[in-house]
């Protein structure tokens, strides 16, 4: 396959950018997009020329590192699936490829195609944990019983990689379905109930402080999640945010 | 409890409180109007006790108006932080691939409206209110030294229609509002936090309701004008 590589380049986080074209040949349809993007570095590295930087890690879809956003779709134009789990299969001969970075204020540009995505573990930090009495005589988790309706849906909830595709894909920036995965994931375990009041306030205060957007219910972060994680979370963190500031 | 007026999720919260609130409006605004198309004694009745009643007029009316301003200024302020939240923008975005065309233009859908308002308040309410309150003339008659000619309201609805350009304007401002339902319906339920098998079960209801009343407001006008 040849194709046409439309790529963000910025040297750093003060860089103003701009888009590159990059002509790409040989690309075999069975390698990942990322091998794609290594081959093309490898070419820019032979000619001398500084390589794209783009985030990578696990390359199987379960680390959340991976942040492109490729022919206007975040993780590129499949659903339920990470850039890294991307395929050039999903493209034709000849196709021209955008390629950029998220795009959200609370996300800034690091470096090429890599951001800054430290305002979700300042949310995370916030309050998206339990504190669990190790001393030793911890009750075992499966000696609680739980709702099995509740398991599920607390297990989607976790299944959130916190890669940041719902921010890239929103309008608004909104980071609402992250933090309504993670505040879900343990408003419904009883081992989460403890801090739930004071969960669900932190977490909402730093997602307000980091600079996202308000989420107005588009619906695209559902769609683009590569783990589909649900709407349903946001309803359920606005519950918990009332209930939690009628006590407070 | 003073900290969700300043959060996001309050925002949203209050942004779907004042929707209620207008779309149950809508509901009594369009049951009214609509008496005019097969009872001008009716429609003549109900227009003068709404127009008169002192709790109305001097309670909801004006609670009603805050819950337009309110909507109007909150969907302003939320929209100018979101576009401050994005920054710059992505040289290639294929948003209808992931979210509708409703969903994305809500600001749009709620300016056409904002100016039909200002029609509409032009039309008739300005009207009422110069009538009423600065001539002093709560009578509601077309000739006060006539009163066998009976109430105004009937005859004025119908010359308001006679102009097609108005009735034009009037169609596209509720194809626009319908629009605007189409996304605000189910949007205000999640807002409140309500996303479940049976919130999910008010989905057609909802379109119904976002097709259905802005077709009987059309329909009204669409009458009067060819009933001229």
């Amino acid at each position: 396959m040849n194709l046409t590589l439309k790529i963000w380049r910025q040297k750093n986080a003060n860089d103003k950018g701009k888009m590159m074209d990059y002509a790409l040949s040989g690309v075999s349809p069975d390698m990942s997009f990322l091998e794609m993007l290594d081959v093309l570095n490898q070419e820019l590295i032979e000619k001398g020329e500084e390589p794209v930087a783009f985030d990578h890690d696990c390359r199987e879809g379960i680390c959340g590192t991976c942040s492109l956003y490729i022919n206007g779709r975040a993780h590129g134009p499949q659903t339920r699936i990470t850039a890294c789990q991307l395929h050039m299969r999903s493209f034709k001969d000849g196709d021209t490829i955008y390629i950029e970075p998220w795009r959200a204020k609370a996300f800034p540009v690091i470096k090429d195609l890599i951001v800054d995505r430290s305002a979700f573990d300042r949310i995370q930090q916030a309050g998206g944990f339990i504190s669990v009495n190790t001393s030793g005589n911890t009750q075992d988790a499966n000696a609680i019983p739980i709702e099995k309706e509740h398991a599920d849906k607390a297990f989607d909830a976790a299944t959130c990689i916190g890669c940041g595709a719902c921010v890239a894909s929103c309008k608004n920036s909104s980071a609402m379905l992250f933090v309504g995965a993670k505040v879900s994931q343990f408003a419904l375990l009883p081992q989460g109930q403890v801090e739930a009041t004071d969960r669900v306030l932190n977490m909402v205060k730093q997602m307000d402080a980091e600079g996202f957007g308000n989420c107005t219910n588009t619906g695209a972060c559902e769609v683009e999640c590569p783990k589909g994680i649900s709407l349903e979370n946001i309803a359920r963190m606005n519950q918990e945010y009332l209930k939690a500031s009628l006590k407070g | 409890m003073s900290g969700i007026l300043n959060s996001s999720i309050g925002r949203k919260f209050a942004m779907a409180l004042s929707a209620f609130f207008l779309m149950i409006f809508l509901v009594m605004h369009v049951s009214i109007n609509f008496t005019s198309v097969f009872s001008a004694e009716l429609f003549n009745n109900m227009s003068h006790f709404m127009g008169t009643n002192p709790v109305i007029q001097g309670l909801m009316q004006p609670i009603l108006i805050i819950g337009v301003i309110f909507h109007f200024v909150m969907g302003f302020v939320l929209e100018a932080k979101n576009r401050s939240s994005r920054g710059s923008g992505y040289a290639k975005n294929a948003a209808s691939n992931n979210s509708s065309w409703m969903s994305r233009n809500m600001l749009l859908s709620g300016l056409v409206i904002l100016a039909f308002l200002g029609l509409h308040f032009y039309d008739f309410w300005i009207h009422e209110m110069t009538v009423k309150y600065v001539e002093g003339n709560m009578s509601g008659l077309i000739d006060q030294n006539q009163p066998e000619l009976g109430f105004r309201y009937y005859e004025e609805l119908r010359a308001k229609f006679v102009d097609p350009w108005r009735v034009i304007i009037y169609v596209v401002s509720f194809v626009l509002l319908a629009l605007h339902l189409l996304h605000g319906f189910n949007s205000a339920f999640q807002s409140l936090g309500a996303n479940n098998k049976y919130v999910r079960g008010l989905k057609g209801f909802g379109k119904i309701y976002s097709f259905g009343i802005p077709a009987l407001f059309i329909f009204i006008a669409v009458y009067h004008h060819f009933a001229n």
